[in-house]
């Protein structure tokens, strides 16, 4: 992305602990090991809303493994699998 | 002229408030079947527009796009593509979004007006997005998208009234030549670009307060706390099985009594003979100790509907995914199985909802374990004649508490089942996603739950009135013929259809503890769990006279050990007496060999249990 003003170093939003903040730079599918598709993953975070230039903040965490994560998308919430939010990075 | 009927379609992706507003558009006039082929619900609707047009609306299951990648979204996207079998292609299309949360719907809208039908933009829920401060050019957006935009309150009385005016303006007009379609699948670049394009038009046309639902951020503070949300679900459904057992009890006894009034009265005013027999305990015992059971299936699902219409099933999935996941469960299959609690048949079929297919199968197998409403007649029977309804530690009603212990045992089974199965199928797998909307909260409205109530209940009496109804008469038959012979002292059942049968089997029930009376009564609970208790009544009622009749949990207590009634609760947790879940299971593996595994596996468990419970608590003194 064109993001230069940023200084903060591009992750993955599942390394990201709760009360975290940040703007999706774009989505890799491939990073994910999720059991689904590249193409079928990718496409299910656009249909959420998880798309380059959403605002991001994780709200809650689950008990087990601070997983699974409920995760502000612009106006809504999504709750997603630590896993599967490793194919969104955000900086 | 007649016009012919209007077909409207509802599409929308899920917690839109599309359900609220296809109830405030048909109120109680809905027909709920299947698409055929597939177990997809089918809701469909009428109504008459302020004009006269009849209209019939179809409320198409929830989705994001018309990809159809669950038999669900299948359906939205053959219906809405006119493909779906036996299904007429839409004059009009209603797309329904909710008016504080437009981004992930006008990327679904985008989508379908490639598919050609016309539609309409439905901003339901316009007040709560007034009140949040949110504002909509809805001119503007209606020529951005270029499709009528109409705001909505399904919820309040005349909320639809602009909604009808314009559904009325456009049917006058509709073209009646077939229109382009030029839908296809969109590829992830298209994807991305449909959802900048509507992210584009929202900017234009939307303004945003900054600040998100407050209340929804307070409450979830509490219920999604790692700790905290798991003490509140615990609560929550500890207070569910106390209600359903302790709130229901004077609505049940009202109902009692008023069928052992209404069976009085056919005892005073006919003859004796076969056909007071046959009204009395055939018919009234029968079908009235099926039907006092109603209040308590009515609180279960006034639970289920409240937390579902309140937005809380779906953070309970999020509390309960990993937990769940340990046992081999997708957090997904969390309402499935709550549903559940309800009926098996509605829970296999929310199933659905799990697109892995091994995930799916394993909630499929074990959602007969969670205790079912058709399982609470029996439950009750037994413990309100056999467990003393005291408190203990002050304040907990000893009777609920047993309850409580039979769920708590059908979860447990639930989970290690789903673990074995895990275990010995399923290794080395990568867990399916789960990806969930939480949606903001919202109030219940009294009228979609006192719908959706309604028809649960409806479809109960209507067991009631025809599967129940005619095993009653055919356990009153086996019970009553042959006739014993003239001067017999010994009572009218040994000598019947019923009594042989019964005692034919008794030999393999013999080591649970059952007696042939209980027997006979498990036949007929193939077709129905809670007929057994029915079947029960019928036994006793013709072998001990009209007293016995009137309290079959008196008549229980003296002729059953304690030891049996505790091993006839373990046999109910686990019994596969349901020929519909089973049915319903055929149809959603789409296999013989599953529902075999299923009603294998739990007849062995059910034997087993009540073996363990009868012989424990005979060696405990209790037999």
């Amino acid at each position: 992305m064109t993001d230069t003003t940023d200084t903060r170093s591009h992750m993955p939003l599942g390394l990201a602990q709760r009360g975290y903040t940040g703007v999706i730079q774009h989505l890799a599918a491939k990073q994910a090991g999720s059991a689904l598709s590249d193409v079928e993953l990718e496409s299910r975070l656009i249909e959420l809303g998880f798309v380059e230039g959403a605002r991001v903040e994780i709200l809650h965490e689950g008990l087990v493994g601070r997983d699974p994560i409920a995760v502000r998308v612009d106006n809504i919430t999504i709750a997603v699998r630590r896993r599967e939010a490793m194919a969104i990075i955000v900086a | 002229m007649e016009l012919p009927l209007l077909h409207l379609a509802l599409v929308g992706t899920p917690n839109s408030g599309k359900t609220s507003l296809f109830n405030a558009l048909t109120g109680s006039r809905q027909k709920v079947a299947n698409y055929p082929g597939v177990t997809v619900e089918r809701k469909e609707g009428f109504f008459v527009t302020p004009m006269g047009r009849q209209v019939s609306v179809v409320d198409l299951p929830g989705t994001y796009s018309l990809r159809g990648r669950s038999p669900d979204e299948e359906i939205t996207r053959d219906f809405v593509l006119g493909k779906a079998t036996g299904e007429t292609v839409p004059d009009l299309v209603l797309c329904v979004a909710d008016s504080t949360n437009l981004r992930l719907t006008i990327r679904l809208l985008l989508e379908l007006k490639r598919t050609g039908r016309p539609m309409i933009l439905v901003l339901n829920m316009f007040d709560i997005a007034s009140r949040r401060g949110i504002t909509v050019d809805v001119e503007r957006l209606a020529k951005e998208l270029g499709v009528p935009v109409v705001t909505s309150i399904a919820v309040r009385k005349g909320g639809t009234a602009d909604l009808l005016a314009l559904t009325d303006e456009i049917s006058a007009k509709l073209a009646t030549e077939p229109q382009e379609n030029s839908w296809r699948a969109l590829s992830v670049s298209e994807l991305r670009a449909t959802q900048r394009e509507a992210d584009r038009i929202i900017a234009d046309c939307v303004s945003l307060p900054a600040s998100p639902d407050t209340w929804t951020a307070r409450i979830d503070a509490v219920v999604l706390h790692p700790v905290g949300g798991l003490i509140v679900l615990t609560l929550i459904l500890f207070v569910m099985f106390q209600a359903v057992f302790a709130w229901a009890q004077p609505a049940m006894e009202l109902l009692k009594s008023g069928f052992d009034a209404l069976g009085e009265l056919v005892q005073a005013t006919l003859p004796e003979g076969l056909l007071q027999s046959f009204l009395q305990n055939g018919v009234i015992s029968g079908v009235g100790s099926v039907i006092v059971f109603l209040p308590q299936i009515i609180l279960i699902f006034l639970f289920i509907l409240l937390l579902e219409d309140f937005g809380y099933m779906a953070r309970a999935a999020f509390l309960m995914d990993r937990i769940m996941g340990g046992a081999g469960l997708h957090g997904r299959a969390f309402i499935p199985l709550l549903s559940s609690f309800a009926c098996a048949i509605p829970g296999i079929m929310a199933t659905r909802v799990i697109d892995n297919k091994r995930d799916r199968l394993t909630t499929i197998l074990i959602a007969p374990l969670m205790t079912c409403s058709a399982r609470i007649p029996v439950y009750t029977l037994i413990i309100s004649a056999f467990i003393p309804a005291k408190d203990v530690w002050g304040f907990i009603n000893l009777q609920g508490l047993v309850m409580f212990g039979l769920y708590a045992t059908g979860i447990v089974s639930a989970l290690a089942v789903s673990f074995v199965i895990k275990f010995f199928m399923i290794r080395d797998y990568t867990p399916a996603p789960f990806m969930l909307e939480l949606p903001d909260y919202k109030m219940p409205r009294l009228k979609s739950i006192a719908i959706g109530i309604y028809t649960r209940a409806k479809m109960f009496l209507q067991r009631a009135g025809t599967t129940i109804f005619s095993m009653m008469v055919l356990i009153w038959f086996l019970a009553s013929f042959p006739q014993p012979p003239a001067g017999s002292t010994e009572p009218a059942i040994d000598f019947s259809l019923a009594a042989m049968i019964g005692k034919a089997l008794a030999p393999l029930l013999a080591p649970v503890g059952f007696n042939w009376q209980i027997a006979v009564a498990l036949i007929p609970g193939m077709a129905a769990r809670e007929v057994a208790v029915a079947a029960l009544g019928t036994v006793y009622a013709i072998e001990g006279g009209k007293e016995a009749a009137e309290q079959i949990g008196q008549v229980l207590a003296t002729k059953w050990s304690l030891a049996t009634a505790l091993s006839m609760l373990a046999w109910y947790i686990f019994a596969p007496q349901c020929a519909s879940t089973l049915a319903v299971i055929r149809r959603e593996t789409g296999s013989w060999g599953w529902m075999g595994v299923t009603f294998t596996y739990m007849l062995v468990l059910a034997y087993a249990a009540s073996l363990l419970t009868y012989n424990v608590a005979v060696a405990l003194g209790a037999g």
